[in-house]
């Protein structure tokens, strides 16, 4: 059993959108991150992810709840005292061309970071450290003094890793980070973020809508509805064996690049997302499933474990 | 109906910019029988809008169409005036795009929007239109009609906006409706509702030309397939005869790459290299720099458009 790098407990979070109107991003979700997995959260956009990944690395403090880094309840930590921590846990994002500034070159803009986090006693050693971080993430040394602008999607995304790399850290959140990609190049960067996992024993929370991706990625998959895990456990067995109904919803959307396997016949969800700002009461699945009774109106379903870690929340766990 | 309801002849389409003509589409031949749904799939930036513009004459400045045919079953629409091309588009195709907000107005209630697009087009009265409109969000899924004709807009979620857009495409009952990546921006469930929404308008007798960079929604909806790169198609044929035996090594390597992806392969696959600027493009084959089957020939000269087995299975290489 691996060691549990961060730990959130019963976390909610709440924001406010007009007048006395809240949103309910994330209700009272618990959630570990064992050190060297990658953890995949899979689930429709608005239903809480880029929350809760923000949540995990203090990025965002929650209204209640605590979060526990190796153990230590961080949550009413100042931020100086956080500080120890802050480094370990970064977080890169769908679009890097938003976080970069377009005025920085290659150079400055991975020194940046290094700057923060290192001691470089002279300007040759900190350009030395930079070009380390271009060649880990396969961006040509060359290309040092050039700007956003001039590299592709691809490209950019392999800089907003390496500046996450800059800082050593322990766990990276990747926020959609190949959401905007071509297939063949959306690979090539899910090929790098194995290899420097396997390389530097990181710890990845790895946010996606798109189920093969998280699949292929995870060693753990949590999926997420409005605010609430639905269902949580090993990859192959969610996979395998989905126990809650949204995940099976979910799998029968996914069209396989093979024309033999169409999904026509496919039961789909019908409707739409209801709104995070006024949840159904009871289970926040049940205005749109089919199984749903009374119970599901009434009660929200807490996770049950079904062994070896792989857990539901529904009243009426399929199998 | 026999002929063809779309057929693109030679088209040329370019951008005259400051650092030279950037060539978007090239030499585009292409066709849509009746009933069918035929896709265009390739990267981002291979030149699957700009083709899908041309055939509604909303290619934007610096842009234009430089040469080629395009008729609408069987009447040219290039070559003639310009209000007569328009008023043949008007009631012949209609197209939807990506982002539905951008061609709703956010100030305006969708149930308004969608009778005025039915009182411009047919001979009746505002009580019917708003009848009429509510006959139509219905037959495109959406439930609930009466309140949701009241909302603006940013009220709906997106799947409930693209289906307005479709709705508002069919007023006209055309033959051919063009879908720009309609459900990229969707959620996964959603997105497949509206494949199956475009189905069922395909049975009910409209031709779509479905662009998608997501060779899993081709897979799923069309019966004949182009494949782009570099503003050129490259291979062509039916759905079935192209993902089973795709003869492009570029339509391998993205088929090899969306598989992969689903197969338990540690180390997925990819395309070596990028995707060359238009403006800088190779000598020969515009594939050649990337090709793991490249030979000196492709180095020099650009393959037509050649025979790859099946009937109607094309491929733009000398390999095949
Ligand atoms: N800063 C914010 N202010 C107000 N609402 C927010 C804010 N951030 C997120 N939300 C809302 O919280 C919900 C969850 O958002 P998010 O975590 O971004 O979801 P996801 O990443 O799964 O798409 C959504 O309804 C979103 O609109
Ligand atoms: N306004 C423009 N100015 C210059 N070039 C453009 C413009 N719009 C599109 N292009 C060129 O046309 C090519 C094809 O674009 P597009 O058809 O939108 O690609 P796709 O839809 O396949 O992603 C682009 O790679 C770009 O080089
Ligand atoms: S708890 Fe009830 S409503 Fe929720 S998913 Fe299960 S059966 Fe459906
Ligand atoms: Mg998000
Ligand atoms: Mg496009």
């Amino acid at each position: 059993m691996s060691e549990i790098l961060i730990e959130g407990r019963n976390l909610t979070k709440e924001f406010t959108a007009g007048r006395k109107k809240k949103v309910h991003a994330v209700t009272d979700v618990s959630l570990q991150i064992l050190q060297g997995e990658t953890l995949g959260l899979v689930g429709e956009s608005g239903c809480g992810k880029s929350t809760l990944g923000r949540l995990l690395i203090r990025l965002l403090k929650p209204d209640s709840g605590r979060l526990l880094v190796h153990g230590e309840d961080v949550t009413d930590l100042s931020d100086k005292e956080f500080g120890k921590y802050r480094r370990q846990l970064q977080l890169i994002f769908q679009d890097p061309y938003a976080s970069l500034d377009p005025r920085l070159c290659v150079r400055d803009l991975i020194a940046e970071p290094l700057k923060t986090w290192h001691v470089c006693r002279t300007k040759e050693e900190l350009t030395q450290r930079v070009l380390e971080k271009m060649e880990e993430v396969g961006v040509p040394g060359e290309y040092l003094y050039r700007y956003p602008h001039q590299f592709s999607g691809g490209q950019r995304q392999r800089i907003g890793i390496a500046r996450a790399l800059a800082a050593q850290p322990e766990l990276i959140v990747c926020d959609e980070p190949v959401s905007a990609l071509d297939v063949p190049v959306q690979n090539q960067i899910l090929n790098l973020l194995n290899q420097l996992q396997e390389s530097k024993g990181l710890t990845y929370l790895f946010i996606s809508h798109d189920l093969s991706v998280v699949r292929h990625i995870s060693d753990r998959v949590c999926v997420m509805f409005l605010g609430t895990i639905c269902e949580i456990g090993k990859t192959q067995e969610v996979f395998q064996n989905p126990m809650h109904p949204y995940t099976r919803f979910l799998m029968n959307a996914i069209l396989p690049p093979d024309p033999h396997r169409r999904n026509d016949q496919a039961e789909l969800l019908s409707g739409e997302i209801p709104s995070a700002v006024n949840p159904p009461s009871g289970c926040r699945f049940h205005t749109r499933c089919p199984y749903a009774d009374e119970r599901c109106r009434r009660e929200m379903p807490a996770l049950q474990d079904a062994g070896d870690g792989h857990q539901a929340a529904c009243h009426h766990t399929m199998n | 109906m026999s002929g063809k309801t779309l057929e693109i002849r030679h088209l040329n389409t370019s951008f005259f910019t400051q650092k030279g003509e950037v060539g978007a589409a090239k030499d585009i031949c292409l066709e849509v029988r009746p009933g069918q749904i035929v896709g265009i799939v390739g990267e981002s930036g291979c030149g699957k809008s700009v083709t899908a513009r041309s055939v509604m004459g909303l290619v934007k400045y610096p842009g234009r169409v430089v040469s080629g045919e395009i008729l609408l079953n069987g009447t040219r629409i290039t070559g003639i005036s310009k209000k007569e091309a328009c008023s043949l588009r008007g009631s012949e195709v209609s197209m939807i795009f990506q982002e539905p907000m951008t061609s709703l107005n956010p100030v305006i209630k969708v149930g308004r929007q969608v009778e005025e697009v039915l009182l411009i087009h047919k001979k009746i009265t505002k009580k019917e239109a708003k009848k009429e409109a509510a006959k139509i969000l219905e037959a495109v899924g959406i439930s609930d009609v009466a309140s949701r004709m009241e909302c603006y807009p940013h009220q709906l979620s997106g799947g409930l906006r693209q289906r307005v857009m479709i709705a508002m495409a069919m007023i006209c009952s055309p033959s051919l409706l063009i879908a720009d990546e309609p459900t990229t921006a969707l959620d996964v469930t959603v997105e497949a509702q509206i494949l199956r929404l475009m189905k069922k308008l395909c049975e009910a007798g409209t031709s779509i030309l479905l662009i998608s960079h997501n060779l899993g929604v081709i897979a799923q909806v069309c019966d004949y397939v182009y494949v782009m790169y570099a503003g050129r198609i490259v291979e062509q044929g039916e759905t079935f005869t192209l993902f089973d035996h795709p003869a492009h090594p570029y339509t391998r390597g993205l088929l090899g790459a969306a598989k992969s992806l689903r197969s338990d392969a540690g180390l997925l696959k990819t395309i070596p290299g990028v995707v060359p600027n238009l403006l800088h493009l190779p000598a020969g084959c515009s594939f050649s720099p990337r090709c793991d089957s490249c030979m000196d020939l492709c180095r020099s000269e650009m393959p037509d458009m050649l025979p790859a087995g099946e009937k109607g299975h094309l491929t733009r290489c000398w390999r095949s």
